[in-house]
């Protein structure tokens, strides 16, 4: 059900457009402070007031998470073909490239190796500002070659996800996505190998219900939206208010589905701590 | 004639069946006078009233008959996709339960997902198709409605989800092979179903089907709506019948987000723009094969649907039981490994 999708496009836009202005002062959707923009931002996109944690994009991700100058890029050369030559008030075509030229990527996720706090890795991020960070078939090919690399390398695979779910503009190769990459990580799992998933605001949809959820340890960031459904489809269909604080990172650890909720500070040193039980 | 009808492109049908509805009534008036005892024998009265004969009659009903059935086929062989959309949900269309009791001589329902319950949107258990000893999963809509309800119209919680995984890997234990018929608009989007773990019930069905070691055939044989779909066709062989649909999302959801608004006009491009039909799927790859039903649809001939069913799942098992299972594991995963359409530029 990619219902979400969109759905929290519309919600994220106008969110993200208010979350990180272009000015040097911006009122925090946490605790309604106005915050300084630079200190928010060298905070790990935190806020200092509130701990509220800003949605970030794939490269400051690969920055936050791995060591200086660490970061190999793999699988870049990627890019869509749109073979459903899909159009609904915009052709896909159009929508690829504006979102090319807006991020300078070619599609929603970054992947390569890197170290992390001296621990080798394969750090595979989705990137909300392209379309969302939805799975088409780059995304699911980027995961995928991810997660082969990591499974005959014997490295410990990382996923940040942030996504809303499957790209509906490559319709059913979408949906396809979400089995080949589970598939791929019953081949990890089979060789031993680790995956550490990290989800991150919003997780939802086909991404939630394929690779993000089958991390041998889960982590999730605080108070970060992760579901199958997006809350107002299931507000829609069940016709009730949802419960405070459905579907965010705590109620997922509540619930028995994510195993940590961890502070961007101490993402590195999770994930480090992990490896080290963990890893080969 | 006694069809129900809710499809409005079947109206020219529904214009024919009415002609053959009066003309049949006439003939069996006139037959019944003819039965009269103490009535002289039938004979055609002059034609001065314009009154039709019973041999025009009967001439009159055999050519409607004829252009019925030719309009019939007409018809189903261009449906639009929505269209195809609107007629997989077709409420006499049968359903998971309907095809196994037609398809399986026997059938053992084992109901147990050893979690939290008893999920009625989704059906397994073992059954022997022809004499092929097989476990099945189906997904079920429900027919009433109170079974409906309780099926929540074929959209199936975490727990229907881990039944289907627990039982086939009790079929893969025992070497038996898996069938699942999969008829669903999605899984079901509410508060149990995301706090008992949807999304991770899917996910772990996805992983797990695809290094089940026993055959495993999945046929979409209504609605094959996004991961709630999937979820139970992870498969060697996926074949879809020829009016079922199966895609990302819902054309009403596709609607919705991406042309802001659902209605019988965007729904209808949507559902274009999915390429959702089961030729479309067979042409990305998606599927393996087109599964032929009746003229008219499942829903007009259920015995029909289930033997044309019943020949591709028994040839498909054959081969696939005929097969080391190393090469069979090994060939699922390619399968699913190739699908995906990108372009790949130097590495610089
Ligand atoms: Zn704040």
């Amino acid at each position: 059900m990619t219902q979400v999708q969109t759905r929290t496009w519309t919600e994220v836009r106008p969110t993200r457009k208010s979350a990180i202005p272009e000015g040097l002062w911006l009122r925090c959707p946490g605790c309604a402070q106005m915050i300084y923009r630079k200190q928010m931002e060298t905070n790990l996109h935190v806020c200092p007031e509130c701990n509220h944690h800003y949605r970030i994009g794939a490269a400051e991700r690969i920055r936050q998470l791995a060591d200086p100058a660490s970061f190999q890029p793999l699988f870049g050369g990627l890019s869509s073909t749109d073979p459903l030559r899909f159009t609904d008030l915009k052709p896909y075509a159009e929508r690829l490239l504006a979102e090319q030229i807006k991020t300078g990527q070619t599609d929603a996720v970054l992947a390569g190796t890197a170290f992390v706090k001296g621990r080798s890795a394969l750090l595979c991020c989705l990137d909300l500002t392209f379309m969302m960070g939805s799975m088409g078939s780059v995304v699911g090919e980027t995961i995928t070659r991810s997660i082969e690399h990591a499974t005959a390398a014997g490295t410990p695979l990382v996923i940040v996800s942030c996504s809303g779910g499957a790209r509906m503009q490559e319709s059913g190769l979408s949906l396809m996505q979400m089995a080949k990459t589970s598939a791929a990580l019953a081949r990890l799992d089979d060789a031993g190998g680790l995956f550490i998933s990290v989800l991150t605001d919003p997780t939802t949809g086909g991404v939630t219900a394929s690779f993000a959820m089958l991390g041998d340890v889960i982590l999730a960031e605080p108070k970060a939206l992760i579901g199958f459904a997006g809350p107002r489809v299931i507000q829609q269909t069940i016709r009730q208010e949802l419960p405070e604080g459905f579907q965010r990172s705590e109620f997922l650890m509540q619930s028995g589905m994510v195993d940590r909720v961890v502070k961007r500070h101490d993402l590195r040193s999770e994930i480090a701590r992990i490896i080290d039980y963990a890893g080969k | 004639m006694a069809t129900f009808y809710q499809l409005d492109f079947e109206k020219p049908l529904r214009d024919i069946e009415h002609q053959i509805d009066a003309t049949e009534a006439r003939l069996k008036e006139l037959r019944s006078g003819e039965g009269t005892p103490g009535t002289p024998p039938f004979v055609d009265p002059p034609d001065v009233s314009g009154a039709p004969t019973a041999a025009q009659l009967t001439r009159d009903l055999e050519a409607l008959r004829e252009q019925h059935g030719r309009t019939l086929r007409d018809l189903y062989s261009h449906l639009s996709p929505w269209n195809v959309v609107r007629v997989a949900r077709h409420p006499d269309r049968p359903q998971g339960r309907d095809f196994i009791s037609a398809l399986c001589r026997e059938f053992c329902e084992l109901h147990g997902d050893r979690r939290f319950g008893d999920d009625p949107a989704i059906v397994t258990g073992f059954g022997r198709i022809d004499s092929i000893k097989c476990l099945v999963v189906a997904h079920q809509k429900g027919k009433k409605t109170s079974e409906k309800l309780a099926c929540h119209f074929g959209c199936a919680h975490p727990e229907g989800y881990r039944k289907a995984l627990k039982n086939m890997q009790l079929a893969e234990k025992f070497g038996v092979p898996i069938v699942t018929l999969v008829d669903t608009p999605g899984a079901y989007p509410g508060i149990g179903a995301e706090q008992r773990g949807q999304a991770e019930a899917i996910a772990v069905n996805l992983r797990e089907m695809s290094r089940l070691r026993t055959p495993i055939v999945s046929v979409v044989i209504g609605e094959g709506g996004s991961g709630g779909a999937l979820g139970i066709a992870v498969a060697d062989r996926v074949g879809m019948l020829a009016h079922a649909w199966y895609t990302v999302i819902s054309p009403e959801g596709c609607a919705a987000i991406l042309w802001k608004q659902a209605n019988e006009q965007t729904n209808t491009a949507a559902a274009r723009a999915l390429r959702l039909t089961a030729r479309d799927n067979l042409e990305l790859g998606i599927i393996d094969a087109v599964i032929p039903e009746p003229v008219g649809g499942a829903h007009r001939d259920p015995p029909a649907a289930v033997a044309l069913l019943r020949e591709w799942i028994v040839a498909q098992l054959g081969e696939l039981r005929s097969r080391p299972i190393d090469e069979l594991v090994a060939a699922r995963y390619e399968r699913f490994r190739r699908l995906g359409s990108f372009a790949e530029a130097e590495a610089v």
